[in-house]
C-alpha cells in the first residue's frame, strides 16, 4: 500500500508545495519540517526547471532563485534525505521530464527509494508517454501521480485506470499560480474520477486561501497549494519559516474544519 | 507510448490540458491532408497567394567564383513574407479554419514565422497573437512593427533568455489558457506529435519543387543539398523528396555561434546530448543535469537549443549531415551573395551559402549543389551593419 494513498485516510489532506533551493536548500529544509510539522499530510517538492512550461510567473520566478543559487538533482537529493532524518511525512517531487530523464530514470528512482522520496509528478508526461517512466517509478515503489485537467474528458477513464498515490485533478486551464475562478463542473470532474478508481482525489492549480483549500477538499479528498506558498518564501526569503508554518497550519485547520 | 516517432525520438511530451487538442489536431490534419478540397484550397494559396513555384536559380557567378561544382539556389526567400515560413502557416491557418477555431498564436524567433502567422491570418480573418523574447523584438524591431501592421499583437516574453525557446514556452502556456478556441501554430518541425510531421509536409513543396526543377534543368538529381537548420524546417523541407535517393547527400548547416567550443553555441547536434522538451524526445543543449542550455546565435532563427526530431533521427542513422557555421562565417556569406549574386539572403540561409563556401571548391565542376535560401535578408540588414561597427539609425 502506497504511503502517499494512506495519508488520505485521516480526513481530507492538504498538500503544500515548496520549491527546492529557494532561496536555498537549507530553508527548504527547515521549511518541509516545518510544513509537516504544522499538518501537512503530503509535501511536494519542486526539482527546479529552466523551462517550466507548466508554470506561472510565481514558480517561474522561484525555480529561476533555486537555480541561480546553485541548486542540482543531487544536492536537493542530499536535503530529502537530511529531511528524512526528522519527518515522516510522505514527500514528493515535481519537476519536468527533462532533469529525470538526464539523470536516467534508474538512478533517479534508486535514489528516490534511497532517500525516501514517495512519489513523482511530471506535468509534461501525459498518458501515452508514461510508461517509460512509471514502469522504473514501480520498480523503486515509488508513485506515479497522474494529472487530469478540465480538458480530459474521455481520457479521465484510461488516466485514472493506471493511477497510483493519489490523482492530481488540474482545477482550471493554463498554467500554476493564484486566480479567483475555477472550471465550472470540478465536482463533475471528481464524480467522473471516482466512478473509475477508488485512488483518493486532490485538486491543484491556482488555490490561495484557507477558504478556497476548504471549498476544494469539500468536494474532492484534498487540496494542493503551490504558489501562494511560493510567494511567502518570495517575501521573506530565509525568514519564510515562520510564516508558512502559519499558513500551513491556517489550510490544514480549515480543510479538517 | 505516443505515435509520431522517428525511431526513439519524436513523441507527445505536452500537459494532460493539451492532450485533447493535439490528439484532435492529429485526427484533422489525418483527415484534410487526403481531402480533395483542401489540398485543392492549399495549391491555390501557394500558387496565388505565396507565388510558388519558387525559383531554382543558377548563381553562375558564384559557380565561376569557386570553381568547382554547379550552385543552384532555391529561391525561398522570393515567397510572400520573404521566406519558406508561409508555406507552413498556410497550411496550419487553412487546417485551424477548417476545425473552427477562431484565434491562432505563434512563437518567433527572427519574427519570420511570427510575420508569416501575422499575415495569414489577416487573409483568413483569424485573430493572431505573436510570442517573441525580448531580446528578439529588438534584433528584430521591424518585423515586430510588421506584425502589428498584419493585426497581430505582439508579446514581448521576458522570461529566460529572451529568445525563441522562451518564446515557445510562453505560447505553450498560452495554449493551456485558451485551448478550445485557438491553434497554436509552431514554426518549425518541433513540439509534440503532429506538428514534426504536420510542418514537415506542408514545408515538403521545397523539395518536391527542387527535385521536378532540377530534372528539367539539368535531367539528373544534385549531388547535394544544403540548408540552414534551427529547429530545421526549411532543412526538412528541401530534404524531404530526396531521402530515398541515396546519391543525393543532404547537409543541415547549424549556427556555431562563437564557436562550438564555446558556450555561445546553437549548434544542437554538434553540442546536444538525448533530452526531452518542447513535447519532443530529441537532442538539446543542456547541461549534466538536464537544464536547458542559454544558447547564442547572431541569427535569432536558429538560436533555439533543440532540433526537430526527424533531424535527430536523420543524424542518427547517417543519412544526412550536419556541420557548424560560426557567426563570422555566416556574416562573411551573408556579404559574398548580396555581392556576387545580388541576393541579400537571410542571415539563417546565409549559414547554408557560408558551407557551400567551403564545399563547391573542393567538388568537381560536373558536380551540383543546391542551396536553399529559406529567406532575404532585409530584415538582418541593420543587425550587420552594427556588426561590422555601423550604426545605421539613430536610437
Amino acid at each position: 500500500m502506497s504511503r502517499i494513498r494512506d495519508a488520505f485516510k485521516n480526513g481530507k489532506a492538504f498538500i503544500p508545495f515548496v520549491t527546492g533551493g529557494d532561496p536555498d536548500l537549507e530553508t527548504t529544509e527547515k521549511l518541509v519540517i516545518a510544513m509537516a510539522k504544522a499538518g501537512a499530510d503530503v509535501i511536494e517538492i519542486g526539482l527546479a526547471f529552466s523551462d517550466p512550461v507548466a508554470e506561472g510567473l510565481v514558480i517561474q520566478a522561484a525555480s529561476k532563485r533555486a537555480l541561480d543559487a546553485g541548486t542540482t538533482t543531487d544536492k536537493l537529493f542530499d536535503s530529502i534525505k537530511n529531511i528524512r532524518k526528522e519527518v515522516d511525512t510522505p514527500l514528493i517531487i515535481m519537476t519536468y521530464i527533462n532533469p529525470v530523464y538526464a539523470y536516467g530514470f534508474e538512478k533517479f528512482f534508486t535514489k528516490c527509494k534511497e532517500v525516501g522520496v514517495d512519489g513523482i509528478i511530471v506535468p509534461d508526461i501525459p498518458y501515452e508517454e508514461k510508461h517509460e517512466v512509471s514502469d522504473v517509478c514501480e520498480k523503486y515503489g515509488v508513485d506515479f501521480i497522474s494529472m487530469v485537467a478540465p480538458t480530459s474528458n474521455d481520457r479521465i477513464k484510461t488516466i485514472c485506470s493506471e493511477a497510483t498515490g493519489f490523482i492530481y485533478c488540474v482545477s482550471s486551464l493554463g498554467v500554476t499560480g493564484v486566480r479567483s475562478e475555477f472550471t465550472a463542473n470540478l465536482s463533475g470532474m471528481v464524480e467522473t474520477i471516482r466512478s473509475v478508481t477508488d485512488v483518493p482525489v486532490a485538486i491543484g492549480f491556482g488555490i490561495s486561501s484557507p477558504e478556497q483549500a476548504k471549498e476544494m477538499a469539500t468536494i474532492s479528498d484534498g487540496a494542493i497549494i503551490g504558489s501562494a506558498i511560493v510567494k511567502i518564501v518570495e517575501k521573506y526569503g530565509r525568514d519564510a519559516v515562520e510564516p508558512v508554518a502559519e499558513f500551513v497550519k491556517s489550510v490544514k485547520e480549515a480543510v479538517r474544519s | 507510448m505516443a505515435e509520431g516517432r522517428f525511431g526513439e525520438f519524436g513523441g507527445q511530451y505536452v500537459p494532460e490540458t493539451l492532450m485533447n487538442a493535439v490528439n484532435e489536431l492529429n485526427e484533422a490534419y489525418n483527415h484534410y491532408k487526403n481531402d480533395p478540397e483542401f489540398i485543392k484550397e492549399l495549391d491555390d494559396l501557394y500558387k496565388n497567394y505565396a507565388g510558388r513555384p519558387s525559383g531554382l536559380y543558377y548563381a553562375e557567378n558564384m559557380t565561376k567564383d569557386l570553381g568547382g561544382a554547379k550552385i543552384y539556389l532555391k529561391r525561398e526567400d522570393l515567397n510572400h513574407t520573404g521566406a519558406h515560413k508561409i508555406n507552413n502557416c498556410l497550411g496550419q491557418c487553412l487546417l485551424a479554419k477548417k476545425m473552427g477555431k477562431k484565434r491562432v498564436i505563434a512563437e518567433t524567433g527572427a519574427g519570420q514565422h511570427g510575420v508569416a502567422t501575422a499575415t495569414v491570418a489577416a487573409l483568413m480573418g483569424l485573430e493572431c497573437e505573436v510570442y517573441m523574447g525580448k531580446l528578439d523584438t529588438e534584433r528584430q524591431a521591424l518585423n515586430c512593427y510588421r506584425m502589428e501592421l498584419l493585426g497581430a499583437k505582439v508579446h514581448p516574453v521576458t522570461s529566460g533568455t529572451q529568445t525563441l525557446k522562451d518564446a515557445v514556452n510562453e505560447a505553450l502556456r498560452e495554449w493551456t489558457r485558451r485551448v478550445s478556441d485557438t491553434h497554436y501554430v509552431i514554426g518549425s518541425v518541433m513540439g509534440p506529435h503532429p506538428f514534426p510531421t504536420m510542418v514537415r509536409d506542408f514545408q515538403a513543396i521545397i523539395s518536391r519543387e527542387t527535385k521536378q526543377q532540377m530534372l528539367e534543368l539539368e535531367g539528373r538529381l544534385p549531388d547535394a543539398v544544403l540548408a540552414c537548420v534551427g529547429g530545421g524546417s526549411n532543412a526538412i523541407g528541401s530534404f524531404y523528396d530526396f531521402i530515398p535517393d541515396k546519391s543525393v547527400r543532404l547537409i543541415g548547416c547549424e549556427a556555431a555561434g562563437r564557436g562550438v567550443d564555446t558556450k555561445e553555441t546553437a549548434a544542437t547536434i554538434a553540442t546536444g546530448t538525448m533530452g526531452i522538451f518542447h513535447g519532443m524526445k530529441s537532442l538539446f543543449c543542456q547541461d549534466e543535469y538536464g537544464q536547458i542550455a542559454p544558447v547564442y546565435s547572431i541569427s535569432a532563427g536558429l538560436d533555439y537549443p533543440g532540433i526537430g526530431p526527424e533531424h535527430a533521427e536523420l543524424f542518427k542513422e547517417g543519412r544526412a549531415e550536419y556541420v557548424s557555421i560560426t557567426d563570422d562565417e555566416a556574416v562573411d556569406a551573408f556579404e559574398y551573395l548580396s555581392r556576387t549574386e545580388g541576393i541579400i539572403p537571410a542571415i539563417e540561409s546565409s549559414h547554408a551559402v557560408a558551407y557551400a563556401l567551403k564545399l563547391a571548391p573542393t567538388l568537381d565542376k560536373d558536380k551540383i549543389i543546391v542551396i536553399t535560401i529559406s529567406g532575404r535578408g532585409d530584415k538582418d540588414v541593420a543587425a550587420m551593419a552594427r556588426y561590422r561597427g555601423r550604426e545605421l539609425f539613430d536610437n
